[in-house]
């Protein structure tokens, strides 16, 4: 069945859509992620312009993200402290990303940085979390604690000053890196049109030690509140938010949600990790392939403006 | 510069085409108004017409009959890659100006064979043939038809079907009543689209008329496509909202405690 879409301009197969939606739902459900790096690649690769493409799944991540937030706050599984705190600084980031984006388009070289950002981003991401989770997995084999204690694994972050306490999650810890983390990814998200939550769980896991209890409820709000503004954000100035596109990957992307979430509650912290690692660095390694492999047409057209 | 050549072209088309007396062409089109709603997929549209003999009641046939069919102007980019330090980078690019949207031209046999080159050229008969002028540094100017961006940009939008050329699109029913069919391809740019339709005869053009279509988009997806533009902040607030009523729903459908 094919419908129309009236910002894309272009028709699409809605089972096609909404059976992506499902499975990048599915995905974030499991992982606690937004699911736009996957989202975003996947809409381009069926034809929907990379701008409509982008400003479309910030929406979708939106829906997602509120769907998980709602079921992690129901367990008390988030800490809206430090959220808000991450959400100050990402805004920030943001502003500068989005001004950067426009500077780089003017030079006829996005293409070639979003490439590059995903392809450095993703593999280092992707091949840190790979080797951490099989290292904590060879550890459990071997009869160990999966996850080394806590306390016993301060680092240098630990000594910076102008401490808070974050009473849900148990840290104590200083607001520099909280802030560069949340600075961090709103100037990713803007640059690279992603919501940045496979990003942002492994650095409050490993930077912060934020327990695993509370840190995807956690990135599930930051990325909820950034998405929304996103998309207000991105309709208002360019006029891009398809919102028949937006609506059936929404809800595609809820229903997947919810199966992924059981999912990868049944499934090991480290195990899961792993595969999150796994999913980042393919993704990685795609963009590498494209960058390096020679295209089958050397040739692209880019739409400038009428008349 | 471009216009005085236009005229001197015009002028010369005059000469050649002879007296003022001369057949007449009256075309109808099936549908002026394509409406694109949220079932669009494309549309195929008929061009009919008849050729009138002239005052003196003189039919010289045969005759040859190109329709050509232009779509809205937009500028557009055509960009190559070359590999720079083992990775594929765009390097070089042009810039089509105020070039057709969607370009059709529709005839009953090839166009070369309808006329010599000079005819085509002064006419913009094929896509060989049809001005596609590129930014060169501060000048606007076509270069010739084997430049490797022209060839690419055409061949792009042929790929997309928004360019094509036909030699059998158009159908002589009997020697002087023809129809010819234009396809739209579902990836067709709203606007208003002018049709040519230029009659030949043994080389020569004897004939021309005009006709006009305008493709716009209808329903809901026409309320849509409005209220993005025209209240940005309230659409974006909208789907913001979707969001998070679809992001709701489903956490109260799906729960399980």
């Amino acid at each position: 069945m094919q419908i129309y879409l009236p910002i894309a301009d272009l028709p699409v197969n809605v089972f096609l859509v909404l059976g992506m939606g499902l499975a990048v739902g599915y995905i974030s459900g499991m992982f606690g992620i937004g699911g736009g790096f996957l989202m975003t690649p996947l809409l381009i690769f069926i034809g929907i312009s990379p701008a409509v493409a982008v400003a479309t799944v910030s929406s979708h991540i939106a829906a997602s993200s509120f769907t998980g937030a709602i079921s992690y706050w129901r367990r008390r599984a988030l800490d809206i402290a430090l959220a808000m705190m991450l959400l100050s600084a990402g805004i920030v980031g943001t502003a500068t990303g989005v001004w950067l984006f426009t500077e780089l388009r003017a030079l006829d070289q996005l293409d070639l940085m979003i490439g590059l950002s995903y392809v450095t981003l993703l593999t280092i991401v992707g091949g840190m979390m790979i080797y951490e989770s099989v290292q904590a997995v060879l550890r459990t084999r071997r009869g160990g604690p999966g996850t080394l204690r806590r306390p016993g694994s301060h680092t240098w972050i630990h000594g910076l000053p102008f401490k808070l306490r974050f009473k849900r999650s148990k840290i104590y810890v200083s607001a520099i890196p909280v802030w560069a983390i949340g600075f961090l990814i709103g100037f990713v998200g803007a640059i690279m049109g992603i919501g940045g939550g496979f990003l942002l769980v492994p650095m409050l896991i490993y930077f912060l030690r934020v327990p695993t209890a509370t840190v995807i409820g956690t990135s599930m709000v930051l990325t909820l509140i950034t998405m929304a503004s996103a998309t207000v954000m991105h309709a208002a100035t360019n006029h891009l938010v398809d919102a028949v596109l937006a609506l059936i990957l929404m809800v595609g992307g809820v229903i997947g949600a919810q199966f992924g979430a059981r999912t990868g509650q049944k499934m090991r912290g480290e195990r899961l990790r792993l595969l999150l690692g796994l999913l980042v660095f393919a993704v990685g390694l795609r963009f590498a392939y494209e960058l390096v492999v020679r295209p089958e047409d050397l040739y692209s057209l880019r739409y400038v403006g009428s008349g | 510069m471009r216009r005085l050549a236009t005229a001197l072209a015009l002028l010369l088309i005059a000469c050649s085409a002879g007296p003022a007396v001369a057949e007449r062409l009256v075309v109808s089109l099936s549908n002026h108004r394509v409406a694109v709603t949220s079932n669009f997929v494309g549309e195929e549209l008929v061009l009919f017409g008849t050729i009138e003999p002239d005052p003196a009641g003189q039919l010289r046939p045969p005759y040859d009959l190109v329709v050509t069919v232009t779509g809205p102007q937009q500028t557009m980019r055509t960009r190559r890659k070359q590999r720079m330090l083992g990775i594929w980078v765009n390097v070089d690019s042009r810039e089509f100006v105020s070039v057709p949207s969607y370009l059709a031209v529709l005839s009953n046999r090839p166009v070369a064979e309808i006329a010599d080159q000079e005819t085509l050229r002064k006419l913009q008969i094929g896509l060989n043939y049809f001005l596609l002028p590129q930014r060169i540094g501060p000048d606007l100017a076509d270069t010739v038809t084997d430049d490797p961006f022209r060839r690419a940009f055409v061949r792009l939008q042929r790929q997309q079907g928004l360019y094509r050329e036909s030699s059998t699109a158009v159908t002589f029913l009997t020697p002087t009543v023809f129809r010819s069919a234009i396809a739209m391809p579902a990836a067709v740019p709203t606007g208003t689209y002018a049709i040519e339709v230029e009659l030949f005869s043994q080389g020569k053009l004897v004939a021309r008329t005009n006709s006009a279509l305008e493709v716009i988009k209808a329903g809901f997806e026409q309320y849509v496509a409005d209220a993005a533009r025209d209240y940005g902040l309230l659409y974006g607030m909208a789907t913001a909202l979707m969001a998070l009523l679809i992001g709701w729903f489903a956490s109260v459908v799906f729960r399980r405690d």
